[in-house]
C-alpha cells in the first residue's frame, strides 16, 4: 500500500493530536510504517492545532502532508483553510457538531459526524467525542482495523484510565454510516 | 631548630608573575595552608577565572581548570556534580564574578551551589591594563574614566558581598582584607569556615577579599596598603553577613 | 530489545543519550527541543546522573566544560540561537579536547529566528562556530532512529577523539513521532574508574600523582602553535574515518540532489514523483557534515548531467558541494527560509523549471 497521508485539524483543545496519535500506535501494532507530524508553534497557544499522520508498508520519506487522502475537519475555520488539501476520491470527515457550514467540494466523499451528540446520547459520555470521530474514521478508511484500537487503549490508558477502555471501544463503533 | 614557617605544601615552587605588592601570592598561599590543615591538597579540584590569576593553575598544586571569562561557577556547578564529595573552588576577580560573570555566581548561589567562592576585589582590571571595574570607587582613575568615575557614568560601585548575601542559598557570606597581619588571619579563619561549610553540605560559601593593585593603582606596595584601608574598607565594609550555626 | 516504541523525537534523543551513559545534562529552555531538559530533569537522577536547569546557555555549556573535565559522560541540547550563544564554550571544549554531545535541534535564523525548523546553521556547526582552529564533529540524521543511533555513537567518537560532537537534528525530527527501537542501555562509569579511563580528567591528586591543570589561554605563542598542531592530526583522521553518506541511484541519475537531515526525506518523495514522469533522480545524503563525506561525489556517473542543492537555507552545504565536484557538473540550489518547510511537489517542480522540462 503507498503511503495514506490523514490531516486532523481543529482547535487547540479538541482532541485533534490524541485522534492522530492513536491512529498512529494503531498502525504501529499493526506493523506498519507509520510517521505523527504535529503543528507546534503560537497557534497551539489557544488556536489552530493540527497533526499529519502517514501511514505506509514501506518506509515513510515525508512526514509531511501538501495534499492528503483523509482530512478530518474538527471546526469550521479548519474546514475552510484545509479543504483544498483533500486528494480527488478522498474522505472528508466533517464535525457537524460544531461546524455549520457544508463542504464545497463534490469530487471527494463527505461525512458529517456530530461527535458530541453521539457522545452524549449513544454512549453516554460528552468526553468521548473525539473517539466517536476516531472511529468513523477507521471504519470507512479502513486505515487501521478496529480490533487493534483494543490493544492500542490498553498501552495508552495505563492506572486509572484502565476503566475507559471498553468505553472508549464503545465509543469507536457509536458512529454508523 | 624548629622551622617557623615552611614554603606552603600547595604552592608549587616557583616564582609567582604577580606584581611586587600584589596579594593574590598571600590569598593563594592562605587557601592552599588551609587545604593542606585539612588534608585536602589531594581532593581539591579548583577553577581559574579569566585575569591576573588565569595562571593560577601554574602555582596551585591541585587538579585545576581554567574556565572562560565569568564562567567558574558554572564549570564548578559541573564539576561538582560528577565529585560531590571533592573540595572545589572559584577564584575569580572584579570583571570576572562582578562584571561577565554576574549571572553565573547569582546563580550558583541560588541553587546553594556546594563550592567556594573567592572574590579578589581590587577594585580595577589588572590583567588588561588597569580598566575601571564594577567596583572601581567614584573619584578612583583608571584608564576607562581617566578623569576619576562617576556616578552618571558608571553608576556606585557595586557590593558584591551585600549582594550574594541577599540570597538563600548562600549560607556563609563575609568580607575580609589582607591589608594587616590581623585581617590576612582572619581572611585565614573565614576560608576555613568556608571549607567547613562546604564539606557539611550546609550552602554556598562567598568570601569577598580586598585586595591591592598597586600597579594599576600607580601607588608602591606600602602606599598601596594605606590606600585600601582608607578608601576600600569604608565602602567595603569588613563584615561576616551571614554564617550557619553548624561552623560558628 | 526489539519491541518497537512509538515516541517523539526529542524523547527519544534523551532517551538515547541516557541509554548510552549519559549522566549529566545542562539546559535552557528553548522551542523547539524543550522535551529534552524535561525529560532529562525527571530521568536523571533515577540513573544516578544530575541535571541541572541552567540560567542561560552560556552558563549551560560551561557547566558542561566543568563535567567533562571531571570525567563525566555529558550531553548539552540547544536550538540554532541557543547554540550560537554557546559558541564561546564549544570553542573552549575543543580547545581543551574535551567530550561533550551537543544536540543542535535547528530552526530558522538568523537572530531569534523562527521556532519552525531549518538547516541555516550548516556553517555554525561545520565552519567552526566559535573563534579558533578546530573542527566539531557533525552528524546529520534524517530519522527519529537514525539520530538515535547517531547519539550512542558520539559519546564514543568524542571520547575517542577527545572532541566536542554535535548532532544536527531539526525541529521537524525532534516534533514528530516514528516507530523506534530504542537502543540498549549501558552502564555509566562510576566516579573510582574515571581515573583509570580517562587519565586526563580531573579527579583530585590525592597525593599519588601531579596535578592536572587543564589550560586555554598559552601566554606563549611558540607553545600554542605547537600544541595545535599536536592535536590536529587527529581532524585529518576523522576526515579518513568518521564521513558518511547514503547514496540513492546514483548509477541511473540524470539528476542528482543532494540533501540532508528531514530535507532528504522529502526530496525521497520527490524523487518518486519525478520518476512517474519520466525523470530520473539520485540522491547524495550526507550523514556528516563535517567531515564532508566529499567521496561521495567520485561516485556519481556520467549519465548525471546536473546537481542540486536542496536546503532550508540560503544555500550553506552548497558550497561543500561545489567544492567536492571541483567544478565537474553544474550546480543548482533549491532551498526556503525563515523557518519555511518544502514539499515534495515544491521540489519536484522546481527540479522541472531547472531542467527546462515543460
Amino acid at each position: 500500500m503507498s503511503v495514506k497521508k490523514i490531516f486532523i485539524a481543529g482547535f487547540g483543545g479538541q482532541g485533534v493530536l490524541l485522534i492522530g496519535r492513536m491512529l498512529a500506535y494503531a498502525a504501529m501494532y499493526e506493523e506498519k510504517e507509520v510517521t505523527w507530524m504535529p503543528s507546534y508553534g503560537p497557534e497551539m497557544r489557544g488556536g489552530t492545532a493540527n497533526c499529519t499522520v502517514c501511514i505506509s508498508e514501506d518506509p515513510i520519506a515525508s512526514p509531511l502532508a501538501s495534499t492528503c487522502d483523509v482530512l478530518v475537519a474538527m471546526n469550521g475555520p479548519s474546514l475552510d483553510k484545509f479543504e483544498s488539501m483533500l486528494l480527488p476520491g478522498g474522505d472528508l470527515f466533517i464535525n457537524s457538531s460544531i461546524v455549520t457550514q457544508k463542504a464545497t467540494r463534490t469530487d471527494v466523499n463527505v461525512y458529517y459526524v456530530d461527535c458530541n451528540k453521539i457522545a452524549e446520547e449513544k454512549v453516554g459520555n460528552g468526553k468521548t467525542a473525539n473517539m466517536v470521530m476516531l472511529g468513523a474514521i477507521i471504519q470507512i478508511t479502513n486505515i487501521v482495523g478496529l480490533a487493534i484500537m483494543e490493544q492500542v487503549f490498553e498501552k495508552v490508558m495505563t492506572g486509572g484510565k484502565t476503566a475507559l477502555i471498553a468505553l472508549n471501544m464503545k465509543a469507536l463503533e457509536a458512529w454508523t454510516k | 631548630m624548629k622551622p617557623v614557617f615552611e614554603y606552603t605544601k600547595g604552592m608549587r615552587e616557583m616564582e609567582l608573575h604577580y606584581c611586587p605588592g600584589c596579594t593574590h601570592g598571600i590569598a593563594h598561599r592562605l587557601i592552599m595552608e588551609v587545604l593542606e590543615e585539612r588534608g585536602d591538597l589531594g581532593n581539591c579540584i579548583a577553577v581559574s577565572p579569566v585575569g591576573c590569576s588565569i595562571v593560577a593553575h601554574h602555582y596551585l598544586d591541585v587538579d585545576m581548570i581554567e574556565a572562560a571569562h565569568g564562567r567558574a561557577p558554572a564549570t564548578a556547578s559541573g564539576i561538582k556534580r560528577v565529585h560531590p564529595d571533592s573540595p572545589v573552588f572559584t577564584y575569580q576577580g572584579d570583571g570576572d564574578l562582578a562584571s561577565i560573570g554576574t549571572a553565573e555566581i547569582v546563580h550558583a548561589a541560588h541553587r546553594g551551589e556546594k563550592f567556594c567562592t573567592f572574590f579578589i576585589n581590587n577594585a580595577i582590571y589588572g590583567m588588561t591594563g588597569g580598566q575601571m571595574a564594577p567596583t572601581t570607587l567614584i573619584g578612583q582613575k583608571s584608564t576607562t574614566c581617566v578623569e576619576g568615575r562617576t556616578v552618571a557614568q558608571a553608576g556606585m560601585p557595586l557590593r558584591m558581598a551585600e549582594l550574594i548575601a541577599t540570597i538563600d542559598g548562600a549560607v556563609f557570606v563575609e568580607r575580609v582584607s589582607l591589608s594587616s597581619p590581623a585581617e590576612i588571619r582572619k581572611a585565614k579563619k573565614a576560608i576555613q569556615r568556608a571549607f567547613e561549610v562546604q564539606e557539611k553540605k550546609l550552602g554556598f560559601a562567598f568570601i569577598e577579599i580586598l585586595s591591592t593593585c598597586p600597579t594599576n593603582w600607580g601607588l608602591n606596595p606600602v602606599d598601596s596598603i594605606e590606600w585600601l584601608k582608607e578608601n576600600m574598607i569604608p565602602y567595603y565594609p569588613l563584615k561576616q553577613f551571614k554564617c550557619p550555626e553548624e561552623v560558628k | 530489545m526489539t519491541e518497537k516504541k512509538l515516541m517523539k523525537g526529542n524523547e527519544a534523543f534523551a532517551k538515547a543519550a541516557l541509554n548510552a551513559g549519559c549522566r549529566y545534562y545542562f539546559g535552557y529552555p528553548i522551542t523547539p527541543q524543550n522535551e529534552i531538559p524535561e525529560y532529562m530533569s525527571r530521568e536523571l537522577a533515577k540513573v544516578g546522573g544530575a541535571f541541572i536547569q541552567a540560567e542561560s546557555e552560556l552558563a549551560a555549556v560551561n557547566m558542561a566544560y566543568g563535567a567533562a573535565a571531571a570525567g563525566g559522560r555529558v550531553m548539552i541540547s540547544s536550538s540554532s540561537p541557543g547554540i550560537a550563544l554557546m559558541q564561546e564554550g564549544i570553542s573552549l571544549l575543543a580547545s581543551v579536547q574535551l567530550p561533550v554531545v551537543i544536540l543542535n535541534i535547528m530552526r530558522g535564523g538568523p537572530g531569534i529566528g523562527s521556532i519552525q525548523p531549518g538547516q541555516a546553521d550548516y556553517n555554525q556547526v561545520t565552519r567552526g562556530g566559535g573563534n579558533g582552529d578546530y573542527h566539531c564533529i557533525v552528524y546529520a540524521p534524517s530519522s527519529i532512529q537514525e539520530t538515535m543511533d547517531m547519539i550512542t555513537k558520539a559519546f564514543e567518537v568524542a571520547e575517542e577523539y577527545r572532541n566536542p560532537v554535535i548532532i544536527a537534528a531539526d525541529g521537524m525530527l525532534g516534533q514528530m513521532m516514528e516507530p523506534v527501537i530504542i537502543p540498549e542501555a549501558k552502564p555509566a562509569l562510576t566516579e573510582e574508574e574515571i581515573p583509570a579511563a580517562k587519565p586526563w580528567a580531573l579527579t583530585g591528586h590525592k597525593n599519588k600523582r601531579e596535578r592536572i591543570a587543564i589550560n586555554s589561554v598559552w601566554l606563549e605563542q611558540e607553545l600554542l602553535e605547537d600544541y595545535i598542531n599536536g592535536y590536529w592530526p587527529k581532524y585529518i583522521k576523522a576526515e579518513k574515518e568518521l564521513a558518511e553518506y547514503e547514496a540513492v541511484n546514483l548509477e541511473d541519475a540524470e539528476t542528482v540532489f543532494v540533501a540532508f537531515g528531514s530535507t532528504a526525506r522529502v526530496v525521497l518523495e520527490a524523487m518518486d514523483i519525478l520518476a512517474k514522469e519520466g525523470i530520473k533522480t539520485g540522491l547524495i545524503r550526507p550523514k556528516t557534515l563535517w567531515p564532508f563525506p566529499n567521496e561521495a561525489f567520485s561516485k556519481i556517473g556520467p549519465k548525471t548531467k546536473q546537481i542540486i542543492s536542496v536546503e532550508l537555507s540560503q544555500g550553506q552545504m552548497i558550497h561543500d558541494v561545489k567544492y567536492a565536484l571541483e567544478g565537474r557538473l553544474p550546480v543548482a540550489l533549491i532551498n526556503r527560509v525563515g523557518g519555511m518547510l518544502i514539499d515534495p511537489v515544491e521540489v519536484a517542480e522546481r527540479t522541472k523549471k531547472i531542467l527546462e522540462v515543460k
